[in-house]
């Protein structure tokens, strides 16, 4: 059974349809692309799937579990996590604090612990922090741990904010242009990273990316979007080859 | 020198109110970008609560039933007023604003007038059109130290608010809430991505600025024991001046905030005639806030996240 799965998801903006009859299956362990021109509603479909919007039709379900209409925290508890495009962070925070808050669904303290300071939330404090070291180390960021993230550079904000996304412990990961605005030497860093989320933690990732090479070299499937709906699907070698994708896409950029 | 210290004492008390209103104000608007037009009115209640909790608990002192000293009956008033007046928060939340989370703020705000409108009119038609005396749990001992006198109730009150104002930044600063409450102010988008629930922390937020409202208002009925229905709307409005000035969701800017505004009052009574110490105490905040508009430790507007 696939972890995460969709249905003829589809979503309306007024009298815009932004996502048209979406259709997903992902394995534990795929990594999926999702790629197409700006506005072709990939972005609206992760906000569809982690729960930021309801969508007007169609079904989400996870380990065979329905998820749509439930509440963003939920879902995230659940195990669907993601990262965003334009970085969101909570600037005046620190590192450490990011990841740590991402655990929040899996502290169990209660207020009578957090006033009093009991043996069990010093515990499970502990606990996160140990955890939340560890998730930088395998960024590479521990040595930031303590920074506020308003001062560092782009590719570590990065690097936090996935971080952040595995906190919580997910069974999928969206991840949304996580090489946006990087130099080389950052992408090659991200891209070893999404491996290694990949390869140690058993995650089924679906990716949005501009870039295509890094989609052709990292998913073993790629669907195509244009507005709203899924234009082509297969393999990096029958997207590349695919008319429609041509036509659509690469027409215009031809960055192969 | 003996004046003007005699007036810092004076001046601590009074601000010790507006610092433990003006924290509700600022948590409220930083989680929820709202300002509780309601709060002080819910300080209002607390004072009320905390005197029906103080007669309740005098009387079962009297009757023999349960007796104890009045240091601890005031201890206990304090404490269950929090609670009490805690869930007047959270109905104020649940019922006036979680409905109207993504209507326009000005709705919120109406509706925050409209509440505060309600919490004093049900007063008026439960207690009636009259003031009550809150009873006097400590005997007052003053203390003459060089000429300044100090009494054991205007310790007792800045310690209060002090010791308040430190216990929420530390449960801000190093619990799970606490941290998401801090992320909260930034987005309350991602918030819930991570595994938040946004209405358990709306909920949260607003007990918890509701029982150091309470707090405030036991600590006035202990200083000004006379209570009316009206009591909460200029402390309202000048503590959410406060709030503003101390800039949004700072614990440290509205306790300060808080302060400076009673030393502010004081002071230019202490030189002026005390029928224009409003006048010239809000002209000078608002000079304050022409070079800084986002008060001392907020931050402008834009700065929050956007999906």
């Amino acid at each position: 059974m696939p972890v995460l799965e969709v249905r003829k998801m589809s979503h309306n903006f007024g009298g815009l349809r932004a996502v048209n009859g979406y259709h997903l299956e992902i394995d534990a362990g795929q990594i999926r692309g999702l790629i197409g021109p700006n506005g072709a509603g990939k972005t609206t479909i992760f906000n569809l799937i982690s729960g930021v919007y309801a969508p007007a039709e169609g079904e989400v379900s996870l380990n065979g579990r329905k998820v749509n209409g439930l509440p963003p925290h939920r879902i995230a508890a659940m195990g669907i996590s993601r990262t965003f495009q334009n970085l969101l962070l909570w600037r005046h925070m620190t590192v450490v604090e990011h990841v740590k808050m991402a655990h929040y669904s899996r502290i169990r303290y209660g207020l009578a612990g957090a006033f009093f300071g009991t043996r069990k939330r010093h515990r499970e404090e502990a606990e996160i922090e140990e955890k939340a070291l560890g998730l930088l180390e395998m960024m590479g960021i521990r040595h930031l741990a303590g920074q506020v993230v308003l001062n560092l550079p782009y590719g570590a904000q990065r690097r936090v904010e996935m971080a952040r996304a595995l906190a919580t412990e997910p069974r999928v990961l969206l991840l949304d242009e996580p090489t946006a605005g990087m130099n080389p030497e950052e992408l090659v860093r991200i891209m070893e990273i999404i491996r290694r989320a990949h390869d140690e933690l058993g995650l089924a990732i679906l990716l949005i990316e501009h870039r295509l090479k890094v989609v052709m070299e990292l998913c073993e499937r790629i669907q195509t979007l244009n507005f709203g709906e899924v234009i082509a699907e297969g393999t990096p070698e029958e997207i590349r080859n695919d008319p429609k994708v041509i036509d659509a896409y690469l027409g215009k950029e031809s960055l192969i | 020198m003996v004046i003007f210290l005699q007036n810092l004492v004076n001046a601590l008390q009074w601000g010790s109110f507006y610092a433990l209103i003006a924290l509700g104000y600022s948590m409220v608007y930083s989680i929820l970008m709202l300002f509780n037009f309601a709060h002080g009115d819910i300080f209002m209640v607390g004072a009320y609560i905390g005197f029906g909790v103080s007669v309740g608990l005098i009387g079962l002192a009297h009757s023999g039933l349960l007796p104890m000293p009045h240091w601890l009956i005031l201890v206990l008033t304090i404490l269950v007023s929090m609670f009490l007046t805690s869930f007047v928060g959270m109905i104020v939340e649940r019922v006036g604003y979680r409905p109207l989370r993504n209507a326009p703020r000005a709705s919120a705000a109406i509706t925050g007038l409209m509440i505060g409108i309600i919490l004093e009119t049900g007063n008026l038609i439960l207690l009636g059109a009259r003031r009550v005396s809150f009873p006097s749990l400590i005997e007052t001992a003053t203390y003459d130290v060089g000429g300044v006198i100090l009494t054991n109730k205007k310790i007792m009150i800045v310690g209060v608010s002090l010791l308040l104002s430190l216990a929420l930044h530390q449960f801000v600063r190093r619990t799970k809430w606490g941290m998401a409450m801090r992320a909260m102010a930034f987005d309350s988008v991602v918030v819930p991505l991570m595994g938040v629930p946004l209405n358990t922390m709306a909920a949260l937020t607003f007990a918890i600025g509701s029982a150091l409202a309470a707090a405030a208002g036991i600590l006035f009925g202990v200083a000004y024991p006379v209570l009316d229905p009206y009591m909460g709307i200029v402390f309202g409005w000048k503590a959410f001046v406060a709030a503003i000035l101390g800039g949004r969701g700072s614990i440290l800017g509205a306790t300060l905030a808080g302060f400076l505004l009673g030393f502010t009052e004081i002071f230019v009574a202490m030189v002026f005639p005390s029928t224009l110490r409003d006048l010239i105490a809000y002209s000078i905040i608002l000079l304050i806030l022409t070079f800084r508009p986002h008060g001392f430790f907020g931050e402008p507007y834009s700065a929050r996240l956007r999906l």
